[in-house]
């Protein structure tokens, strides 16, 4: 089997309904399956911000990015390694407040994690940790090993990359430049 | 004074009208009532071809738009009217053709209730069309046609569907035209590298044993004369894909015929020897390309297309030439030095002669046996001086048009090539003589394909649509036929076909006929065909087991070419 990396891919497009099903398209056609996916408002007004993380190969994921690109209202679509971007995640735990109470080691784990109780009442407890994937993985084994856990949810990635501009702000620009140029020559 | 409010459905035939629209193909319906009731007062200005199935109207508006280069318009009801038409949008996809499908839909207040006849028509076409948008408030009619107008036309050209709620149909709404030549999201014209056009020069002046593949993408770009004066002053010699076969003449000296499965052995053996490989506006299907591990491994390639996406797709490209091909060919004509590869050229002639002898004399020139299908092709071809539009259906009528039929005019083959939809001549056929009205429009099909759409029959007689039907009857479906004497150890399993009487058929919808059965009555037949004032239906008995040769079985490589079959 060929080796396949992690892809981050960050996807920007026009907010309009029905895009989020064409870009899942994209790896439906393929069988690829999305590992997290992020969707929300970008910095730029009417812009929407997607970002995805799946398995593949180099050769697959040029393929899967140009064709997610292709889409109409697609802006733009790129994709990088996890040397490439800057990365987060954010879960939260809801515990049981006197499993919590009761066990010291459970604020011991959750302040070794940096992670902070963000709510308590009698019965339950919350906990938010922003980290990284493996790290929020590995403080829920813990915590469930310390049988407190109630619920446990985590957002997906979201990321970054480390160039210093939003790339999308740029292309726009240049978008629009060459239109006005190609327009009045 | 407040400018007078008018419907929806007015404003789409103003905005159709305004985006010149003369001609659309279309079967009414409950959902898209209101719609017809004003088209009813635009009789005058809008050509509505009623066809006898939605499917036809899909196909019509591609045969016109393949023709014309003009963008075909359907216009049909929701639910069964618009799933009628998905294969015509999904072939209208892959082959790059230009149209729009207005469809009805329900009233916005019903949408996702299950109401009569709804269908989730934009979750059903998105991943099979260029655009696909809902216009559910009669304000926006305008602005949604003149963009659907835009993105089919422009670019890479292919369909475009708007669903369109009966609410917005019968809303009003102020009108005026909209003018739509820029969407942020979307480049039609992607920039021109000059490093990749400086690299792709170079290697074409070093060459010595380059090649060109001509696809549809000339057409589409109408870069015809572009594509000439590049290969004439680089003296390169040309393959051409199913769908580019009329963007360079066929007597050019330089198009060695057609690439691909039961293409040329020419311009296939080549691939596997050529230098450069320059791709103009196609997509390395695998029908052209055959195994790809194999493929122009010895060549450096160098792919001229408006789609980014198609950039190693399926072969790794060395030098990919963004953009238009009309602006990249004219780009690269001028820098590139001329050249003479006259002893590469003529090396094709080997391939040429051993063709010709095993495999094309004993197909066109036989002189006994029963009638073949190129030759009635080649017969057709002759006697329309090869100036007639060209439609085939699909299977080995397709393969043997797109062989012996030879073309001295551009935009002269409408076939489907990327879907390979049986049942699209037919219709095609009639929405070509919309699209190109001056011009005969040959229509070759098999009898399997003829009756997948032969209720279009009343469309060409109520249209008097003068559609030449050449239907090459061998009681089977050919194609599979032959796959099942070479891969399937004979068992023809449910392709032996039983055939109506088409002379009753064709007399019951008042359209000329004439069965030939003997060689002798061939001419004579096509003759009568083509002097008959309007829609003929020629029935040619041919061979009932022949086999397109030469063919690259599939999982070969491009250059090994069956040219006779030993099964």
């Amino acid at each position: 089997m060929e080796n396949k990396t992690l892809y981050t891919i960050i996807v920007h497009s026009e907010n309009i309904a029905g895009i989020l099903n064409q870009i899942t398209a994209v790896f439906t056609r393929r069988q690829i399956n999305i590992e997290s996916l992020n969707v929300s408002a970008s910095s730029i007004k009417g812009v929407h911000k997607y970002t995805i993380t799946c398995w593949t190969t180099p050769d697959i994921i040029e393929k899967v990015v140009r064709q997610i690109e292709k889409k109409l209202d697609v802006i733009q679509a790129h994709y990088f390694t996890d040397k490439e971007i800057f990365l987060r995640e954010v879960a939260m735990y809801k515990l049981a407040t006197p499993r919590l109470e009761a066990n010291t080691e459970v604020s011991k784990v959750i302040r070794r994690y940096g992670a902070h109780i963000v709510e308590v009442n009698q019965v339950f407890s919350i906990v938010e940790m922003t980290g990284m994937s493996a790290d929020i993985t590995s403080l829920y084994e813990e915590l469930r090993a310390l049988d407190c856990v109630l619920q446990f949810v985590r957002s997906g990635r979201i990321a970054v990359s480390t160039s210093c501009f939003e790339r999308v702000n740029e292309y726009l620009a240049h978008r629009e430049e060459r239109y006005n140029k190609e327009k009045h020559s | 004074m407040s400018k007078q409010q008018i419907t929806g459905a007015e404003a789409l035939m103003r905005s159709l009208e305004h985006e010149g629209v003369k001609t659309l193909f279309g079967y009414p319906g409950g959902a898209i009532m209101p719609v017809y009731d004003v088209l009813y007062d635009h009789r005058d200005r809008l050509n509505h071809i009623l066809v006898r199935h939605e499917q036809g109207a899909a196909h019509a508006a591609q045969g016109f738009a393949r023709v014309s280069g003009e963008v075909g318009v359907c216009l049909v009801t929701s639910g069964p009217g618009a799933t009628n038409t998905i294969t015509g949008v999904a072939d209208a996809m892959i082959d790059s053709t230009p149209i729009v499908v207005i469809a009805g839909q329900v009233g916005t207040g019903l949408l996702g209730t299950d109401a009569f006849q709804e269908v989730d028509l934009v979750g059903v076409t998105q991943p099979i069309s260029k655009w696909s948008y809902q216009i559910r408030r009669a304000e926006d009619v305008a602005w949604a046609v003149a963009r659907a107008f835009y993105i089919a036309r422009s670019g890479r050209p292919g369909p475009v569907v708007l669903d369109f709620a009966k609410n917005a149909q019968i809303g009003l709404t102020d009108y005026a035209p909209v003018e739509l030549d820029y969407i942020r999201s979307y480049d039609p014209d992607p920039e021109t590298d000059p490093k990749a056009v400086g690299e792709a020069v170079a290697l074409i002046n070093e060459a010595k044993k380059p090649l060109v593949l001509v696809g549809q993408g000339v057409e589409l770009g109408n870069a015809q004369e572009e594509l000439k004066a590049f290969v004439e002053k680089a003296d390169i010699p040309c393959g051409c894909t199913l769908l580019g076969l009329s963007a360079l003449p066929s007597d050019h000296r330089l198009n060695k015929g057609m690439l691909g499965m039961h293409g040329n052995l020419g311009p296939n053996v080549k691939t596997n020897e050529c230098d450069v490989l320059i791709a103009v506006g196609m997509r390395f299907d695998d029908r052209v390309t055959g195994k790809l591990e194999t493929y122009a491994k010895q060549a450096k390639v160098i792919h001229l297309d408006v789609d980014p996406s198609e950039i190693g797709k399926n072969v790794p490209v060395d030098v990919p030439v963004l953009g238009n091909c009309k602006r990249t060919l004219s780009l690269l004509t001028e820098l590139i030095q001329k050249h003479d590869h006259t002893e590469w050229i003529n090396s094709f002639q080997t391939y040429e002669e051993k063709e010709y002898n095993q495999v094309i004399r004993p197909e066109v020139f036989p002189t006994e046996g029963p009638i073949n299908m190129g030759e009635v092709v080649n017969a057709v071809s002759e006697a329309t001086r090869h100036e007639a539009v060209l439609v085939t259906d699909v299977g080995q009528n397709q393969m043997m048009a797109c062989r012996y039929f030879k073309f001295s005019k551009n935009r002269s083959v409408v076939t489907s090539g990327g879907m390979g939809t049986m049942g699209f001549c037919l219709p095609a056929a009639i929405g070509a003589t919309f699209g190109a009205p001056e011009r005969t429009v040959c229509a070759f099909m098999g009898d399997g394909g003829l009756q997948m759409t032969m209720q279009e029959l009343g469309t060409v007689m109520e249209q008097k649509a003068p559609v030449k039907m050449i239907l090459m009857n061998n009681n089977y479906l050919g194609n599979v036929r032959q796959w099942q004497a070479m891969f399937f150890r004979h068992r023809y399993s449910f392709t032996p076909m039983m055939n109506p009487d088409y002379e009753k058929i064709a007399s019951a919808y008042g359209i000329g006929y004439r069965r030939v059965m003997q060689r002798e009555e061939l001419q004579e037949g096509i003759a009568e065909m083509l002097k008959w004032d309007g829609a003929f239906l020629l029935e040619v008995c041919v061979v009932e087991e022949g086999n397109v040769l030469p063919m690259t079985p599939p999982g070969s490589s491009v250059n090994y070419m069956m040219l006779e079959l030993d099964c």
